[in-house]
C-alpha cells in the first residue's frame, strides 16, 4: 500500500488549488431525449407498477423503469447499474430523492429487454439488486439515515430496519393498491436527517435513558458552556463535583455538569455538543412509530407526522415487533381509506381515536403532548369524540396507574 | 474468507429488498482479491472491518462510531464530517472512516463516464461505499482517512471538476426535483434555479459564517417531490395564478374510461370506473369546479392550486401558462423546538434567470438571521421568537391576507410606536389635570 499523491502538495496546500467551483452543470447528464424535449413534457402514464411513459410535443416519447436501491452501496453495486445504462441508456442514469434509479428508454424494445434483464440480477443472497416498483398508489423506497454504519448519536440502525420493513412490505413496492401513495422514511436520532416529521409512517430511533457523565474527562473534552447551552429543556447546569480519578485513585475536585433527570426528553443535544454525555443504552434505545404526515399541497395542506407508537425494543437484525406494527397499519389504511386519501387524512376523516381502534395499536400517557404552546391544540376541546371499544372511557373503567412498569 | 463472522448480519441477506449486506459482502470479497490490482490508498480491509463493527452494534444495541472531531479540507469549514471507531484495535480498517459530501448534479441525471470515475477513485483512496444520496441530496463517500481528504478533493477538482457540498452550519447543498427535464408540471426551472444559487452562494456553503445550517429547496410544483416545505429554512415551490389549461375532449376520454386517471397511478386497486364527480369535483378543497353542459369549468379566482384534479386528469388539464413560485420560509425538523413547515412570505415571484428578486430576498433574510439568531437558532425560530412582522420589516414586504390561515386570536398587538398619533411619551402631569389623583 504505497502512498500515491494526487498532486496535492501539503507543504504548500494553496499551490494549484481549485476551490469554490460547485457541482457540475446538469445540462451536461441529461439523456439526448430528455435535453431535446426539455420543459416540453405534455403528459405521463405509469404503464405498470415501476415504469413510466413520458410524452413531449414533439411526439417523442421516453419510458422509464424506476428501481429500487439499498441507498447505501458499494461502487461494485454502483458500476453494475452503470453496466446496465450503457447497454440500454445510452450511458445515463438518474437517481431520485427517495433513493430509486431511474433508467430511461425511448423504445418499447429496449423497455422490454432493459425490463427483463433487471428482473434476473439478483445478490448472492437471493435479494434483487434492481426491483422495478416504487410508482404511483403503492409504496416507494424509505429514505433514511446512517444509523449503527456511520454516526455517533443513533438510537438504531437505519439499513436494517429499512430492509425488514422493505422485505416485509416488498409486495407493494410492485404493486399500486393503496388508495394514494405511502410514503415511509427513517431518522435513526431525533436529529432527523431525514426529516421524518411528514411522512405517512416514520422510522424513528429514540432515547430513554437521560446522559451519563464522564466527569473526569468532561471538562477536557467538551466546552461546558456549550453543552448547558445545547439542551433545550435547561436540565443540564454546570457543578463542581468530587470524584476519585480513575487515572490516579485520589480525591479530586472537577468542574463538570448536572442533568436534571425528570426534565430531560432523551434528545441527545447535550451529547451531540459534548462526547462526554453519552445517552446510548441497548434496554434504554429503541424505535417510535409516526404516521399521518405528508408534504404535498394536494386536497389538504402539507402535514406533521403524529406520534402513535411510543416505543418499539431494538430487536436486530430483523425488528420482528417493527416490522408487525407497520404492517398491522398499512393493512387498516389499505382497508379503510378512500381513494386518494393519504394515510394522515384518512386518520382525521375516521378520527385518531378511531385510528388506534382499526390499527389496534396501544395508547398510553406517551402520546399525550405535553411539550410547549402547541401541545394544548392537540388535546381535545370539544364533546365530539367516537366510543370505541378496546380503551376503557367510563369514570369508574379508566382507574388506574398511568405508569408502565419496565420488565 | 469473510475476516468477521456476522451471523446477525446475516439474517438480512434473505429477503426480496436489495440486501446491503449482501452488496458489502460481496465487495468486501472483491476488495481482498483485488481483480484490477489498485493501489488501495487505505486499508484493503476496511470493508470487512465495517462489517465486523456493524455486527457488533448488532450484539450490542449500540453504536460504536465516537464524535467526529475537526476534520475536513483546506479553507473549508463543510463537506467533510469526521468518524472514528470505537473499537480502534478490533477494526483498525476503519479506525479513521470520515465522510466527504460530493455536491450532486441537480436533478440527480449522471452520465456513466463520470460516475465510473468517481467509483474508481473512491475504490483507490476511499471504502468504495457510498450513499446515492445522503437525504440533503449530495452523493456521500463514507469512509476515508484523514491523509486521503486532502486526495480526494484534489483529485475531484482538478479531474472532475467537482466540488464538495455543504455540512456544518452553513448553507447545505441545494437541491430540487427533476423539473422540467422530465415533468410536465413544472412552474420554472428547477435543475436551473439549484444551480445557480449553488453557484452564486459558494462561501456560504464551504465557509460557516451562519448562526446554523440553512437549506434551499426548490420544487417544481406543489406536489413537492422534495419535500421543500417540510425541510427548507426557504423554500421555493412552483406556482401559477393564470387558469388551469383544459382540454374538454380529453376530460371527455377520461369520463368514458378510455384514459385510466391519475396516471394508472391506482392500476392493481379494485376501484371501479372513475366517476368525475366523486373523485375531482367533490374532492376540490374549494368546491370550485363543476360540469356545465357535459363540459368541465373550473372557477380559477377560487382554485388554490392544490394539484389534485391535474395529478388525476394528466392528459386533460396542465398547470396555467403565468407561471412562477411561492416562497415559504423557515421550515426544519423537531430539534429544538418542535417541528415547523415553512410558511407562506412571497405568494408569487417569476423564476427567471438569474433570479435576482430570489437573490434579494434571500439576502436580506440572511443579513438578519447573521445579526439576530442566536447560536443554533434555526430561520424558524427566528421568526417564532422575533415574530412574523420582524420578517416583514426586514425584508421589507407588506403583510397581506395571505399570510395567515385565519388572524390572531388575541388583541396582543404590538404597535410601533410611530403608529400612534402623538408616539408614547406623554406627559403625566398633564394627564392628572384630566383624571385626578
Ligand atoms: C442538533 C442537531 C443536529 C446534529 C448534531 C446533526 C448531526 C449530524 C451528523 C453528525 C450527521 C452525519 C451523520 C454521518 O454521516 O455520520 C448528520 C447528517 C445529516 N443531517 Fe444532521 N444533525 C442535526 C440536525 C439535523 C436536522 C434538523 C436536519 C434536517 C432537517 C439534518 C439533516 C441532516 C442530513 C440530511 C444529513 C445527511 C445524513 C444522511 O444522508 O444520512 N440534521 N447530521
Ligand atoms: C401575554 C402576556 C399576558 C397577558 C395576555 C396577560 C393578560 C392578563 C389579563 C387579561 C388579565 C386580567 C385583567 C382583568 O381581569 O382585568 C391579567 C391579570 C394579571 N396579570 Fe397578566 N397577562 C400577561 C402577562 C402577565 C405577566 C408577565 C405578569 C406578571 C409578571 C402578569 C401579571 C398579572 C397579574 C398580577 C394579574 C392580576 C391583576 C389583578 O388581579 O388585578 N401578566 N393579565
Ligand atoms: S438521524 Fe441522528 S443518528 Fe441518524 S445519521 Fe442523523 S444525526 Fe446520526
Ligand atoms: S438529552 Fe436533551 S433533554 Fe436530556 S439533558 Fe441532554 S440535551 Fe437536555
Ligand atoms: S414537485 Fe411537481 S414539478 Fe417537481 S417533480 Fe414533483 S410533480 Fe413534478
Ligand atoms: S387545483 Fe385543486 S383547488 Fe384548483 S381546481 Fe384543481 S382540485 Fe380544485
Amino acid at each position: 500500500m504505497a502512498f500515491i499523491s494526487s498532486g496535492y502538495n501539503p507543504e504548500k496546500p494553496m499551490e494549484n488549488r481549485i476551490t469554490d467551483i460547485g457541482n457540475r452543470h446538469y445540462g451536461e447528464f441529461l439523456p439526448p431525449i430528455i435535453k431535446k424535449n426539455f420543459g416540453k413534457w405534455i403528459w405521463h402514464e405509469i404503464l405498470e407498477p415501476g415504469v413510466l411513459m413520458h410524452k413531449a410535443e414533439s411526439g417523442d416519447v421516453v419510458y422509464t423503469v424506476r428501481v429500487g436501491e439499498p441507498r447505501l452501496m458499494t461502487v461494485q453495486y454502483l458500476r453494475e447499474a452503470l453496466d446496465i445504462a450503457d447497454k440500454y441508456c445510452d450511458g445515463y442514469l438518474r437517481f431520485t430523492t427517495r433513493n430509486n434509479i431511474e433508467f430511461m428508454v425511448d423504445s418499447k424494445e429496449k423497455l422490454e429487454a432493459l425490463k427483463k434483464d433487471l428482473k434476473e440480477r439478483k445478490f448472492p443472497g437471493g435479494s434483487y439488486k434492481f426491483p422495478i416498483g416504487g410508482t404511483g398508489a403503492g409504496l416507494t423506497n424509505i429514505v433514511h439515515t446512517q444509523g449503527w454504519i456511520h454516526c455517533h448519536t443513533p438510537a438504531t440502525d437505519a439499513s436494517g430496519t429499512v430492509k425488514v420493513v422493505m422485505d416485509e412490505l416488498f409486495e407493494d413496492f410492485q404493486k399500486m393498491r393503496f388508495p394514494a401513495k405511502l410514503r415511509i422514511s427513517m431518522a435513526c436520532c431525533l436529529n432527523m436527517c431525514g426529516a421524518v416529521h411528514c411522512s405517512d409512517i416514520a422510522i424513528l430511533g429514540y432515547h430513554r435513558k437521560p446522559p451519563m457523565i464522564d466527569d473526569e474527562y468532561i471538562d477536557k473534552l467538551c466546552e461546558i458552556p456549550l453543552a448547558v447551552a445545547a439542551c433545550p429543556v435547561g436540565a443540564v447546569k454546570p457543578k463542581k463535583k468530587k470524584i476519585i480519578s480513575e487515572r490516579t485513585g485520589e480525591e479530586i475536585e472537577v468542574k463538570s455538569v448536572e442533568v436534571n433527570q425528570e426534565r430531560c426528553m432523551f434528545c441527545g443535544n447535550c451529547y451531540t455538543m459534548c462526547p462526554s454525555m453519552p445517552l446510548a443504552d441497548h434496554e434504554g434505545d429503541g424505535i417510535v412509530i409516526m404516521a399521518g404526515g405528508k408534504v404535498s399541497n394536494r386536497i389538504t395542506a402539507p402535514k406533521f407526522s403524529k406520534v402513535v407508537v411510543a416505543y418499539i425494543p431494538n430487536e436486530p437484525p430483523r425488528w420482528p415487533t417493527l416490522a408487525k406494527t407497520i404492517r398491522k397499519i398499512v393493512d387498516a389504511y389499505v382497508k379503510g381509506a378512500k381513494k386518494y386519501e393519504r394515510l394522515g387524512m384518512w386518520a382525521e376523516r375516521i378520527g385518531w381515536e378511531k385510528f388506534f381502534e382499526v390499527c389496534d395499536l396501544d395508547f398510553s400517557h406517551h402520546l399525550i403532548d405535553d411539550f410547549r404552546d402547541p401541545a394544548y391544540y392537540t388535546w381535545r376541546q370539544t364533546t365530539n369524540f367516537k366510543f370505541i371499544e378496546n380503551f376503557p372511557y367510563e369514570y369508574n373503567k379508566m382507574k388506574g396507574d398511568i405508569i408502565l412498569k419496565a420488565k | 474468507m469473510p475476516k468477521h463472522e456476522t451471523p446477525l448480519l446475516d439474517q438480512l441477506i434473505s429477503g426480496p429488498w436489495p440486501s446491503f449486506v449482501d452488496d458489502l459482502k460481496t465487495y468486501a470479497e472483491y476488495r481482498r482479491k483485488n481483480p484490477n490490482n489498485v493501489e488501495y490508498q487505505i486499508p484493503e480491509d476496511v470493508v470487512d472491518d465495517l462489517l465486523g463493527v456493524l455486527e457488533l452494534s448488532y450484539v450490542d444495541k449500540e453504536t460504536h462510531w465516537k464524535h467526529g472531531g475537526i476534520v475536513g479540507v483546506f479553507g473549508y469549514g463543510g463537506g467533510v464530517i469526521g468518524r472514528y471507531c470505537d473499537q480502534p484495535e478490533k477494526f483498525p480498517g476503519v479506525a479513521h472512516f470520515h465522510t466527504m459530501r460530493i455536491n450532486q448534479p441537480n436533478g440527480k441525471y449522471y452520465s456513466t463516464e463520470f460516475l465510473r470515475g468517481i467509483c474508481d477513485l473512491w475504490e483507490f483512496r476511499g471504502s468504495g461505499i457510498l450513499n446515492m444520496h445522503g437525504s440533503t441530496g449530495d452523493m456521500v463517500f463514507l469512509g476515508t482517512r484523514t491523509e486521503q481528504l486532502e486526495e480526494v478533493f484534489f483529485e475531484l477538482t482538478h479531474k472532475f471538476n467537482q466540488d464538495l457540498g455543504g455540512s456544518g452550519s452553513n448553507l447545505r447543498t441545494p437541491s430540487c426535483c427533476l423539473g422540467m427535464s422530465r415533468c410536465e408540471w413544472a412552474c420554472y426551472n428547477t435543475q436551473e434555479a439549484a444551480y445557480q444559487l449553488t453557484h452564486e452562494y459558494q462561501d456560504e456553503l464551504h465557509r460557516p459564517a451562519f448562526p446554523y445550517k440553512f437549506k434551499f429547496k426548490f420544487d417544481g410544483c406543489p406536489n413537492c417531490c422534495v419535500a421543500s416545505i417540510a425541510r427548507a429554512d426557504l423554500s421555493v415551490i412552483g406556482t401559477w395564478r393564470d387558469e388551469i389549461q383544459i382540454d374538454q375532449e380529453a376530460v371527455q376520454a377520461y369520463i368514458n374510461g378510455e384514459i385510466p386517471p391519475n396516471g394508472n397511478a391506482h392500476a392493481d386497486g379494485d376501484w371501479g370506473p372513475f366517476d368525475i364527480q366523486k373523485e375531482v369535483i367533490d374532492l376540490c378543497p374549494t368546491g370550485c369546479m363543476r360540469m356545465e353542459d357535459g363540459k368541465l369549468v373550473i372557477d380559477n379566482k377560487n382554485c388554490v392550486r392544490c394539484m389534485h384534479c391535474i395529478n388525476v386528469m394528466p392528459r386533460a388539464l396542465r398547470p396555467g401558462n403565468d407561471r412562477g413560485a411561492s416562497i415559504l420560509v423557515g421550515a426544519k425538523a423537531p430539534i429544538l423546538d418542535g417541528a415547523q413547515m415553512s410558511s407562506l412570505l412571497v405568494p408569487f415571484m417569476k423564476m427567471e434567470e438569474p433570479f435576482d428578486e430570489l437573490k434579494e430576498l434571500i439576502e436580506n433574510i440572511w443579513d438578519w438571521w447573521m445579526e439576530e439568531g442566536r447560536n443554533r437558532e434555526r430561520l424558524g425560530e427566528l421568526i417564532k421568537r422575533k415574530g412574523f412582522r420582524e420578517l416583514l420589516k426586514v425584508t421589507g414586504l407588506k403583510a397581506i391576507p395571505q399570510h395567515v390561515k385565519e388572524p390572531r386570536h388575541n388583541p396582543y398587538i404590538y404597535w410601533y410606536e410611530e403608529e400612534v398619533p402623538g408616539g408614547w411619551q406623554r406627559d403625566i402631569k398633564e394627564f392628572r389635570k384630566r383624571h385626578l389623583r
